[in-house]
């Protein structure tokens, strides 16, 4: 297939293989390259690339799966909007098997009579709503920069139309925040980031100064095997000449001043705040939530979330996966209690998370 | 459990589907010809060796590209049979109806049934009919029932597969899956892939004609050519090793799987089957298989390793590899 193929390229793979191997000799430590996106983790383990790696090159997975990343807090008040009466919860398919507190999940009430739908993109609610105008339709609003635009743009549009019933559990994240809480946190030591490409083409090179000023390598890198042989290429490269920069390997889809208007149109309908990330805790600044203009498709407005005693699951370990401090196979649930059929915690669950993607491909 | 229920992916022939057949059907019902697990039963009737199968059919659409749901439910009965290396000859037909279901939707769909059994040689023995009240179900379901004739020699059972074994298979993969999802309302794809949904007796004719070698087949239906794979290492305990180069796809169906993120190995194929043949007679098996309609694309994508543990592992397209599991939960409903 025209512009997949040329990037799945055997001999391409090779060369660029040989070339790590060879780099990876000039370097005497290990080198820790962390990919932040959901979409590398999926691809590494698709195409066995982790196991091409020479020894002194790990790959770690970091926080870039949205569905793991959502507090389970936010995962139980989910669960309590797709159970009220009269109510469609719309949701990206992931996040349907996602536990909460309580072992319950969006797939099991789902099973019990919840009116709960797979939705490709938060535009198809503009539909949903309109077709179901005595109920109320209320979308699950998770994702990063990739993500939420469309999300802005489907308020935006509802709110033009007058469409009354609909409305957006908002839980999006922002990925720079993430990233520097990743560089200051003492206990991980990353040499470089595989930053993600479909972000970035929102965000631009500009959001990943904070990297290269913290001495690591910053390189915006594609989703097929060959981009991502590329980009780990260009970040030893970075670190054998020692000269670092955010560099952009996904140039067919990354400008260096990212899409302006779309972040244009996230920001007049959003503004940052705290924001929980399941694994690393509350970060300033690294969520969003409605603006006040848009606050009748709140759906935290909308309807009473009574208080929830949201606890992390006992034993589970997506917190230090999704830092990188450990990879699923450390953790003492893996494989054991924690299986994509009984999964513990998130990372089992969705398809870019790391534990499912370490169990379907290891 | 006692709060445990059905969940969707519990029809998904993965996992889940897995884990309801072994834990709760296989034990209660529990005999010989059960308990192997096979696309049908084979079983001795007074010196006859005869194969039996059924399977229900609730895909939606039930009108699809290439296909409809009645020629799929003879095509899958047929080709279950097909599988256990017999002569499908007789099926019945069950109809499941909803109340206020469209006469010439009915109509429609038993003429492409009655088209189906001819172009495949059987004959639609015996049936039922039920109507339940509007709301109680979707539309229209179908079950089939077959009965076919082994003639062959040879035992052809995943018992049989061994170390060395050639795997072959008969054409590109996902098509049907990549058919129906694309055309689901709410994903709103516009492509002309049509599903393969077709008859495989008579390339399994041919196939069991030109070798006496033939260990053990079956069709990539459900959970698609993955899911099989990984359950047939499983059951014979040997490693399988499969080569991503040779295994077909469509671009079309690639490009469906790049946009939804599935991977064609798991998508629903109707006309796909891999064949598990004795090494020395894999390039004659291949062959036969290539001048029949049915596997004109047909070739050999991996080989059966030592006795282990039964992995399925994949050498990728870049020289990587990784191991496949059966998928766990729901990949896309009612498919089939």
């Amino acid at each position: 297939m025209k512009f997949i193929d040329e990037y799945r390229d055997p001999s391409l793979a090779k060369g660029l293989l040989d070339r790590i191997v060879k780099l990876s000799k000039q370097i005497n430590e290990t080198v820790t390259i962390m990919e932040v996106c959901g979409s590398h983790t999926y691809a590494i383990g698709r195409f066995g690339v982790r196991k091409m790696m020479p020894e002194n090159i790990r790959l770690v997975s970091g926080p870039g799966c949205p569905v793991c990343v959502t507090s389970i807090h936010d995962v139980d008040v989910a669960l309590h909007l797709a159970a009220q009466k009269n109510v469609i919860f719309a949701t990206f398919g992931d996040m349907l098997r996602v536990p909460g507190t309580h072992g319950n999940s969006l797939q099991k009430i789902r099973a019990a009579g919840a009116d709960i739908r797979v939705v490709a993109s938060a535009a198809d609610c503009i539909t949903l709503a309109e077709a179901n105008k005595n109920r109320e339709v209320i979308f699950m609003g998770i994702g990063f920069e990739t993500t939420t635009p469309t999300i802005a743009a489907t308020i935006m549009a509802c709110c033009k139309k007058g469409i009354p019933n609909f409305s957006v559990f908002s839980a999006p994240k922002l990925i720079p925040p993430a990233v520097k809480a990743l560089i200051e946190d003492p206990s991980l030591n990353i040499d470089g980031f595989l930053c993600p490409g479909h972000v970035s083409t929102i965000i631009g090179a500009n959001a990943y100064e904070i990297i290269v000023q913290a001495g690591r390598a910053a390189v915006i890198t594609g989703f097929e095997p060959v981009d991502i042989l590329e980009g780990i290429f260009m970040i030893l490269t970075q670190i054998v000449e020692d000269k670092k920069t955010v560099a952009i390997q996904y140039s067919r889809g990354v400008k260096p001043e990212g899409n302006p208007r779309a972040r244009e149109v996230m920001m007049s309908v959003f503004y940052p705040g705290p924001s929980e990330w399941r694994g690393l805790g509350i970060i300033p600044e690294s969520g969003l939530a409605i603006k006040e203009t848009y606050q009748a498709f709140d759906a935290l407005k909308k309807f009473t979330v009574p208080e929830t005693h949201s606890v992390e699951i006992k034993g589970c370990c997506c917190g230090n996966i999704l830092r990188g401090v450990i990879t699923p196979n450390e953790c003492p649930l893996f494989r054991r209690t924690c299986t994509p059929l009984n999964p513990v915690g998130p990372c089992m669950v969705s398809s870019e998370g790391t534990c499912a993607a370490y169990y379907k491909y290891h | 459990m006692k709060d445990d229920i059905i969940l969707l992916g519990h029809g998904g022939g993965g996992l889940l589907s897995h884990e309801l057949v072994t834990k709760k059907f296989l034990p209660l019902f529990k005999n010989i010809y059960l308990e192997r697990l096979e696309d049908g039963a084979v079983f001795d009737i007074e010196g006859k060796k005869l194969c039996f199968s059924t399977d229900s059919y609730v895909v939606k659409p039930i009108f699809f590209p290439g296909g409809d749901i009645g020629s799929l439910a003879i095509h899958g009965t047929v080709n279950d049979l097909a599988m256990c290396g017999g002569v499908p000859l007789f099926l019945s037909a069950g109809f499941i109806l909803e109340e206020g279901f469209p006469m010439e939707h009915l109509e429609k769909i038993i003429e492409s049934m009655a088209q189906a059994a001819v172009k495949a040689n059987v004959k639609i023995v015996t049936g039922d009919t039920k109507v339940v009240a509007r709301g109680a179900m979707d539309g229209l379901y179908i079950n089939t029932t077959g009965i076919g004739v082994i003639r062959y020699e040879g035992i052809i059972s995943v018992s049989s597969v061994a170390p060395g074994d050639a795997i072959i298979l008969n054409g590109a993969i996902g098509d049907h899956g990549a058919a129906i999802l694309s055309k689901r309302e709410e994903l709103g794809l516009d492509t002309e892939i049509l599903s393969d949904s077709a008859p495989l007796n008579g390339l399994v004719e041919n196939i069991l004609k030109a070798s006496v070698n033939v260990h053990c087949m079956r069709d990539a239906t459900r959970g698609g050519l993955g899911a099989i794979l990984a359950e047939i290492a499983d059951q014979s305990k040997c490693q399988i090793v499969l080569e991503e180069k040779n295994i077909p796809v469509k671009e079309a169906v690639k490009g469906v799987c790049e946009i939804l993120g599935f991977d064609p190995m798991f998508l629903a194929n109707e006309g796909k089957m891999v064949v598990f043949c004795s090494p020395a007679d894999a390039q004659k098996v291949l062959q036969t298989m290539k001048v029949h309609p049915y596997g004109k694309d047909a070739s050999i994508i991996g080989q059966v390793g030592k006795k282990d543990a039964g992995r399925l592992i994949l050498n990728t397209i870049i020289g990587g590899s990784r191991e496949i599991d059966l998928p766990a939960g729901e990949l896309a409903p009612r498919i089939c």
